[in-house]
């Protein structure tokens, strides 16, 4: 396989020379291979959404190397980082992170608001994603008024809409019931069979005990402690 | 199509926050019809006073007693008329009523013939003893009208009753508002000015280059008179209205700098919620560029609304509600005339004045807080 995001040795400190100074990560080597599922595990505090967040170009390590898709990123500058993130990453996030008192549409789309292609292939791209998902029906509701499995759906739908090549996931199921987590792993491994790559931090057994989880990646007090195949 | 649909997200977002952003607009609006109705008052003042002044004589020659406003006696105008430069000079009658019954002051002028720079807006101008014609804001506080009677109380103390033969119409409204005319012997009369009296004599002058030297001449000849030039009466309207309004901008203008406190705080105190939304959009591949122009458009959009609906309340203010609020304060001792509808005038420079006063701190204090957020990493998103 082709290995598709590859950490050398990075560290990430918060604070640096600072009072408050917190050593995140400490010299985690990874590599990820194109069409793979990882789980990030470990308690918090462990360094495992810190990890994430690196590899999904929304921070930079203090040292070391990140490589994606053959890129360091570490190197880019700003603009590059936000078109890799719009291209080449789908979020989803631990608190769904959607926007309050908008729809469904709208908060799937929003992705796509920077982008130059017209409204309507906008709408039709994100009509699609919630058909698939199976809550076209509530496009035009206020995503508050959703439950909390619905809201994880719209996340995964928003996350879906600029066809990334790599779905991060952090703690996806730390607010889901056991039916729903099993629905959302399910998603997850359609996303994965259909070609994506799946990176996802958690601490829940339920998701890195699952099958379809092909490497598990144990983590303490910042470092990476074990990498096994499942 | 890009911006477009930037501007789209910032239309709904502001809706999304309706209620904070309407009564940001509200204060916002109010500030600014505050502003501009000190700025359009006094220009239409200007303005109305510098109409007036185009029909004014180039010399206006009082005389004084004491120090104060006297009749000038009719041999002055011979004299003044045998000045070499001197076009004409003739004598004017014209003098205050106090009207008790509307409480208003009205000017009385006596004429023999036209008021040059007046038209009327109906009737004729009056030919016979007892008639006269009016301004619409003496017909308005009397209720009267072309074909009515006016009854005024004389100098005597008796009632006298003329009949209206027509209104007046003018550019200026403030110059006929409050005016009586009448033939010059019925003022006489009127007032029992005494015989070979007039109020004041007006004099045109051929060369306006000589007009200061003929006012000193004037001096010379009869050295209590008071040569009054046009650029003078000018001046004085300048001074006055300028010295009004800078009191009032003054004072308004600690409004505007309270707003824009009031603002800069709104907007440096950049919500939770806004963070949050602004590092979501980072995460999921807004550019820091397009959350500048999401805030940029946002703030566009509040202040532009704002300006707009200020420019629109003032408008109405001066020119339909004769700025109730704000005359007492800025017209001073003029109150006491009939009410006069300004004549809109607008003064395009002002209004981009106010607009870059307003806007741009306004846009510039709802950018520079989203900025400092844009630019930080989107990883705090992920730990909320």
């Amino acid at each position: 396989m082709d290995s598709l995001i590859r950490t050398e040795n990075v560290t990430k400190i918060y604070n640096p020379r600072k009072p408050d100074e917190v050593r995140a990560l400490e010299s985690a080597t990874l590599n990820i291979d194109k069409g793979e599922v990882v789980v990030l595990k470990g308690p918090s505090g462990s360094g495992k959404t810190t990890l994430l967040s690196l590899i999904g170009c929304m921070g930079r390590p203090t040292s070391g190397r990140i490589v994606v898709d053959g890129r360091d990123i570490a190197k880019l500058p700003e603009r590059f980082l936000t078109l890799i993130r719009r291209r080449t990453f789908g979020f989803i996030f631990q608190q769904f992170n959607l926007i309050r008192n908008v729809s469904v549409l709208e908060n799937i789309l929003l992705p796509l608001y920077p982008v130059d292609i017209s409204f309507a292939d906008m709408r039709l791209r994100g009509e699609k994603i919630l058909e698939d998902l199976n809550i076209r029906d509530r496009m035009n509701t206020k995503v508050n008024k959703l439950s909390g499995g619905e809201q994880q759906r719209v996340a995964i739908a928003r996350a879906l809409i600029n066809g990334p090549e790599i779905i991060i996931a952090d703690e996806p199921t730390a607010h889901l019931d056991r039916k729903l987590s099993t629905d959302l792993l399910r998603i997850l491994q359609d996303l994965n069979v259909s070609g994506k790559t799946v990176v996802i931090a958690t601490h829940d057994p339920f998701v890195y005990d699952h099958p379809f989880i092909k490497r598990i990646v144990e983590m303490r007090d910042g470092r990476i402690q074990d990498i096994r195949l499942t | 199509m890009r911006h477009l649909k930037i501007l789209e997200y910032a239309l709904s977002s502001l809706l999304r926050r309706k209620y904070r952003n309407i009564s940001l607009i509200a204060v916002y609006a109010l500030t600014i019809a505050i502003l501009a109705s000190v700025l359009f008052l006094t220009y239409s003042l200007k303005l109305e006073a510098s109409h007036i002044l185009i029909d004014t004589p180039d010399l206006i020659v009082q005389r004084l007693s004491a120090g104060r406003h006297d009749l000038i006696p009719m041999e002055y105008v011979k004299t003044i008329s045998e000045i070499p430069g001197v076009g004409s000079a003739v004598p004017r009658y014209w003098g205050y009523y106090y009207d008790s019954l509307s409480h208003s002051n009205y000017t009385l002028i006596g004429i023999d013939g036209d008021i040059p720079g007046l038209s009327l807006l109906e009737g004729r101008m009056p030919s016979a003893p007892r008639e006269c014609v009016i301004g619409a804001g003496v017909g308005s506080m009397r209720i009267v009208g072309t074909g009515d009677t006016l009854a005024l109380i004389n100098s005597m103390n008796t009632g006298v009753v003329f009949h209206i033969t027509g209104t007046f119409r003018s550019v200026s409204n403030i110059l006929t508002n409050d005016l009586i005319v009448m033939s010059s012997k019925d003022l006489v009369q009127f007032f029992d000015l005494p015989a070979g009296r007039a109020t004041d004599i007006a004099v045109t002058i051929h060369n306006p280059n000589e007009v200061a030297t003929i006012a000193g001449k004037i001096r010379t000849a009869h050295s209590d008179t008071r040569p009054i030039t046009k650029s003078e009466i000018l001046r004085t309207y300048d001074a006055v209205f300028n010295w009004r309004s800078g009191i009032m901008l003054t004072i308004f203008s600690s409004a505007l700098i309270a707003f824009c406190i009031l603002a800069w705080d709104k907007a440096t105190g950049i919500s939770a919620e806004e963070k949050h939304e602004i590092g979501i959009l980072k995460a999921i591949g807004w550019d820091t560029a397009d959350i500048l122009e999401l805030k940029f458009w946002e703030g566009i959009v509040i202040s532009l609304t704002s300006f707009l609906l200020g420019l629109i309340a003032a408008y109405i203010h001066v020119f339909f509600l004769n700025a109730t609020i704000l005359s007492p304060v800025i017209k001073g001792w003029s109150v006491l005339f009939p009410a006069f509808r300004l004549t809109p005038y607008i003064d395009i420079y002002q209004i981009f004045v106010l607009a870059f006063l307003t806007v741009t701190p306004y846009v510039a204090s709802t950018i520079i807080p989203s900025w400092k957020t844009a630019i930080t990493d989107p990883e705090n998103v992920m730990r909320s």
